[in-house]
């Protein structure tokens, strides 16, 4: 079912360190047709093969690209390498293992878009691929790839690496932002928006890693080409994270419009020790948890709008009839309550009391009202909270409070059972 | 212009408004709590949110900016639930002990809740208790209150370019605190009081002194008399409930009678005796080639700044006290001699529109013979309000009286010092007649005066055309002061004072000092000046009488003595 | 000495403030950030100590109290929990004896939880200092920790 690998095509068949395997497996050769390429022309081909921003938001990457073109003076691009959702290790691999792919796609949005400097934005916890990530930028600016006049042409450009140190919000765009600028991962009040007033109050662009590496496969084959793969919902292939329950976790290339059950059934070979699937989380802790009836839907960012959520990053977690989903919430709840950054009001202090409520429900201590209270809780922080954090954190109560409303009020009437016979 | 939808009413107004500001200018309500005019939009309470048609979730109406055909709803249920939940949230990580709170009744939060109609928190309380900071004696920093709005780190950081507030830590254990979590005492804070005039509850607060003096009063053994600064009398309606602005002279002095003190002064009687002695000293100054620019020394809060983190700075400020220390050093010698009391058992009290001055008045380098404080307690505008309200005075039905004698006569130059560049303008009145032989014609130095945060004047003293400049918030006076550090600046005369507007827009000032509180307490500041019978300090005949019968003239040996004090370096911590 | 080598390795500019906080928590063998040095680190970029905390409290990679030379971080979230059979939390606690965010008599060994580390697809993981251990087993585990005890990483 893989019918294109593109971004993982070179993955263990390169040296991660050596620039020469990149450029031996024709590396570098689209940028430096994107070199002889009018910036509008290439601005157009990638409006045409309709790419959607692969870090979870799913905004059109072209919208992004050409406002912060029309933008003047010095602009920076930074790389979103913050990868912290759990579940997710997509960029980890593909800074590991392909690092030139993610620079050539970097140096194309810059080139096409009049930027001078990139940040790439590394987790702090992702030691190894910082050492390689330097080490390409290194070899880059050596074989000039990086630096003045880039390879006989006008354009120069740098890329510096940042690193971050424990804050799952600074992927957050303006969180991140800020703590390039070496500051407290805190959200900025938008507008104005990071293309707008981003890295030292310049405008700045901001795309997650896959979707860097995903420009030098559209200028190759053609933004039209591109669009043809997926379905008419988005296009291109995507990577996705599949852990938990399955024979066969590990990083799938897979073309939009697949099914998630394909994923788990084809790729992941199932469930482990023959178990029946009971929840699916998507896209990571941010995730909606999907019963097993509604693994037939395709990994795309439309259709799931049906439950105010998105496929995220790519991240499937499987798991099996053994866990209860009160735990899985409850480890949810906890990752939050330690990654709010305590910014604005409702996340910081609804995290905790979100925490309180779905403890009742995993010490089987919850009546109606708690039932209620979180219901209210979670869609009050999901719907007032300042960034993307607070405003998903609630997506695996709110899909469940959905999917698996008998499960709580099962629960409750479990509470009462155990109150009246145990005290 | 954009044309947008209300709660179903039409309404036009300015591009780049905010929904809030645009709401407001028609009077639609829609409340807000970490909001504050002059200040950051944060945007952090996100109590106000308001519905947008055709917009995902809800939207703060603080920070999102008005569009042509915006539809907008400020109050559905969802909304209503939504700020309704947030504020059960901040009620259930705060110590809610709203009747031993200070700012019981005046608390935007408490306010908020009340507005709302918060009957029960479904929420449980997940206060963890917290030191309070009570050592320094000027400001109370209690974290158990605070709802880390960020307005005090704003006004700290932006304003006064201090940095002593940060958050500290991240999630639902962040503070708002000094480095390393410490006492505001160990930290180079200047006391300023900006935290606490800008914070909505009672998390920050002046040293409540009150109950000091109410003992003092009604202990026989001591004489207990007031002094009452300049920009008191233009705040203290506020305080009370009246209009902003509105200058109280008489009742003022007739509902401080009332409290029971045995005499109340007037600071402003001090204010002309600094202009003297500064004055002179800057005549001095000129005519022997002394250090250059002289600076100001009226204003504590900048005293501390200067002496913890500009030890250069030092030779260059006046060495004269601040009136309110001249009023306490005179009221524990000239008066006590005069009167005939022993020094020990008069008892000064100040009431300042500044939290700093409390902190000056326990100076050791302040103090009669080395051990009788100048002064022996501050009070703040707003704890002298709290004293009328205890003791359940009717402003309005009150008469009015004029200050006591010897200190209750003064000048307009005097009245000046409650506004930025009012301590300028009062100098060159008299220092202008001194060194040019000849009445000024026009005595009102307007480029002195108004918000601007740095402002100047050049005037003709003698063959000498001589510079002066102003500033107003500490983040301004840095700009002076580094110049002078450089040797770049211009200026013979540099005033500072550390609260934005001068001493009417100070920390111990009433509750919602915006900058329009602030002008109109300036020009109600003018107002006073235009209306007195003397406008310049020399021409204050019981400052003549003080020199003639005490002080023999400015600057003399007996007036250094007792009028003039040191400044020394202070290794960057209070 | 090493604050001082790490502050030479970058431009004196305010934005380096956190690369420099993170070269001094790694590198120093006690893996923390004094007061003193936040003191210096202020000094030297020319910003005030309150901002320097702000910073050093936000992120968890950085303690402002003393850690073990080897910090072992267990991953706690979803994907590690569903394929952690045998605990890999208790594990580590029994063999050092001692509990989450405690650090060993001998400064050897500080015990952390972590967010998710991307290993998922080879959970369950855990971290010590810079080097990922995935695909658990309780033997793997104890066998790992007891290199380390035996100064194999010393």
């Amino acid at each position: 079912m893989i019918e294109r690998i593109e971004l993982t095509k070179r993955f263990d068949k390169i040296d991660p360190l050596s620039i020469k395997n990149y450029l031996d497996f024709g590396g570098y050769e689209v940028f430096k047709k994107a070199l002889k390429m009018k910036q509008e022309d290439i601005l157009n081909e990638i409006a045409l093969s309709r790419i959607t921003g692969r870090g979870g938001a799913g905004f059109p990457v072209s919208i992004k690209m050409k406002s912060f073109a029309k933008e003047s003076g010095f602009k920076y691009v930074v790389c979103n390498a913050d990868e912290g959702e759990p579940g997710n290790f997509k960029d980890r691999y593909l800074m590991e293992k392909d690092p030139h792919q993610i620079i050539e796609g970097i140096l194309i949005s810059a080139f096409s878009t009049g930027a001078s400097k990139c940040f790439i934005y590394i987790r702090g916890e992702y030691a190894k691929a910082i050492g390689i990530m330097k080490n390409a930028i290194k070899q880059a600016y050596k074989t000039n790839h990086l630096g003045m006049n880039i390879l006989g042409s006008n354009f120069s450009f740098e890329i510096e690496i940042r690193r971050g140190a424990g804050a799952y919000v600074c992927g957050e765009e303006f969180a991140l932002i800020e703590s390039i600028e070496g500051k407290p991962g805190r959200t900025r009040v938008k507008p104005p928006f990071p293309t707008q007033v981003g890295v030292f109050d310049k405008p700045t662009l901001i795309n997650n890693v896959e979707t860097f590496c995903n420009l030098p496969f559209i200028l190759r084959i053609g933004g039209t080409e591109y669009s043809k793969i997926g379905n008419e919902y988005a296009s291109g292939t995507k990577l996705i994270s599949l852990t938990g329950n399955v024979k066969n976790k590990g990083l799938y290339e897979v073309p939009y419009g697949r099914t998630i059950r394909e994923v788990i059934e084809v790729l992941g070979g199932g469930v482990n020790d023959n178990k029946k699937i009971s929840m699916v989380q998507l896209g990571g802790a941010c995730g909606a948890i999907i019963p097993e009836s509604l693994l037939d839907m395709d990994i795309d960012n439309e259709k799931f709008n049906i439950f105010d959520s998105k496929m995220g990053a790519g991240a499937i977690i499987v798991m099996d009839e053994s866990f209860d989903m009160f735990d899985i919430i409850l480890k949810n709840m906890e990752f939050f309550q330690h990654e709010t950054c305590g910014k604005c009001m409702p996340c910081r202090e609804g995290h905790i009391q979100v925490l309180n409520l779905i403890k009742k429900f995993v010490r089987y201590s919850a009546n109606e009202k708690d039932y209620l209270s979180l219901e209210s809780l979670a869609q009050v922080i999901h719907e007032t909270a300042l960034c993307g954090l607070g405003q998903t954190s609630m997506t695996s109560i709110i899909s469940t409070m959905k999917f698996f409303k008998e499960d709580y009020q099962q629960r409750i009437k479990e509470s009462l059972f155990k109150e009246e016979y145990y005290g | 212009m954009v044309n947008l939808r209300i709660n179903n009413i039409d309404i036009t107004v300015k591009d780049n408004m905010t929904i809030l500001e645009a709401a407001r200018q028609h009077n639609i309500n829609i409340p807000t709590l970490c909001h504050y005019p002059d200040l950051h939009i944060n945007s952090d309470c996100r109590i106000c949110v308001v519905e947008i048609e055709g917009y995902k979730g809800l939207k703060t109406s603080c920070s999102t900016p008005v569009s042509e055909g915006m539809n907008i709803s400020t109050n559905t249920p969802k909304i209503l639930n939504a700020r309704k939940t947030i504020t059960e949230l901040i009620l259930s990580n705060h110590d809610a002990t709203c009747t031993s709170c200070v700012r019981n009744m005046r608390c935007e939060l408490q306010e908020l809740a009340k507005n709302l109609g918060i009957d029960i928190n479904r929420f449980e309380n997940v206060l963890v208790k917290k030191e309070i900071d009570n050592h320094n004696p000027a400001l109370i920093r209690n974290a158990n209150r605070c709802i880390k709005c960020g307005r005090c780190i704003d006004v700290c950081k932006e304003v006064q370019g201090m940095h002593v507030l940060e958050i500290i830590g991240r999630g639902h254990e962040m503070e708002i605190a000094p480095a390393f979590g410490k006492y505001l005492s160990d930290e180079s804070c200047t006391f300023c009081g900006q935290c606490a005039n800008v914070c909505p509850v009672g998390a920050i607060i002046e040293k409540d002194n009150t109950n000091t003096v109410w003992e003092k009063l009604y202990d026989p053994n001591y004489h207990v008399m007031v002094q009452v600064a300049p920009a008191v009398r233009v705040s203290i309606g506020e305080e009370i409930g009246l209009k902003t602005g509105l200058i109280s002279n008489g009742k003022l002095v007739s509902a401080i009678k009332r409290l029971g003190f045995n005499n109340v002064y007037d600071t402003d009687f001090t204010a002309d005796l600094t202009i003297m002695e500064e004055g002179t000293e800057l005549i001095n100054r000129i005519k022997t080639g002394g250090v250059l620019p002289l600076m100001t020394s009226c204003c504590p809060g900048w005293i501390n700044l200067a002496e913890q983190e500009y030890p250069e700075i030092l030779p260059h400020i006046s060495s004269c006290k601040s009136p309110q220390q001249m009023f306490g050093t005179l009221a524990k010698t000239y008066f006590a001699e005069k009167e005939n009391i022993d020094p020990k058992d008069i008892y000064v009290v100040s009431i300042m529109p500044c939290t700093a001055k409390k902190y000056e008045a326990t100076r050791k380098e302040l103090r009669i013979d080395n051990e009788n404080p100048d002064v022996d307690i501050v009070l703040t505008t707003r704890e002298l309000g709290k004293m009328f309200r205890q003791m359940g005075i009717d402003f309005d039905k009150i008469d009015e009286v004029e200050f006591d004698d010897p200190f209750g006569i003064s000048t307009g130059a005097a009245v000046l010092f409650g506004a930025t560049g009012g301590v300028t303008e009062a100098a060159l009145r008299t220092v202008y007649e001194i060194l040019n032989n000849k009445p000024l014609e026009d005595l009102e130095f307007k480029s002195v005066r108004g918000m601007q945060g740095i402002k100047e004047a050049s005037v003709k003293l003698g063959d000498l055309e001589v510079r002066v400049a102003v500033s107003h918030s500490l983040a301004n006076a840095r700009v002076l002061i580094e110049d002078v550090i450089a040797g770049t600046s211009p200026y013979a005369f540099i005033e500072i004072m550390a609260c934005p507007g001068g001493c009417i827009g100070g920390g111990g000032q009433p509750y919602g000092t915006t900058n329009d509180v602030r002008l109109k307490r300036i020009a109600s500041i003018y107002e006073v000046d235009g209306n007195m019978v003397y406008r310049k300090s020399h021409d204050n005949p019981s400052i003549k009488k003080l020199y003639k019968d005490y002080l023999i003239e400015p600057n003399s040996t007996k007036a250094h003595h007792l009028l003039h004090t040191k400044y020394s370096m202070r290794s960057g911590k209070a | 000495m090493i604050l001082q080598k790490i502050l030479e390795s970058y431009p004196v500019s305010e934005d380096y403030l956190l690369e420099i906080l993170i070269d001094v928590d790694k590198q120093k063998e006690n893996h923390f950030i004094s007061e003193e040095e936040i003191t210096i680190i202020s000094n030297h970029l020319g910003i005030k100590e309150s901002h320097v905390c702000s910073v050093v409290s936000f992120y968890t990679l950085l303690s402002t109290t003393p850690r073990g030379k080897y910090i072992i971080q267990i991953c706690k979230d979803v994907p590690c929990y569903l394929n952690d059979d045998f605990n890999v939390l208790k594990t580590v606690e029994n063999e050092l004896n001692i509990k989450v965010n405690d650090t060993t008599r001998n400064q050897k060994f500080t015990l952390e939880f972590t967010a998710c580390i991307g290993c998922c697809d080879e959970a369950p993981a855990m971290r010590i200092n810079d080097s990922t251990y995935t695909n658990l087993t309780r033997e793997k585990v104890i066998k790992i920790i007891n290199d380390y005890k035996e100064g194999k990483y010393d």
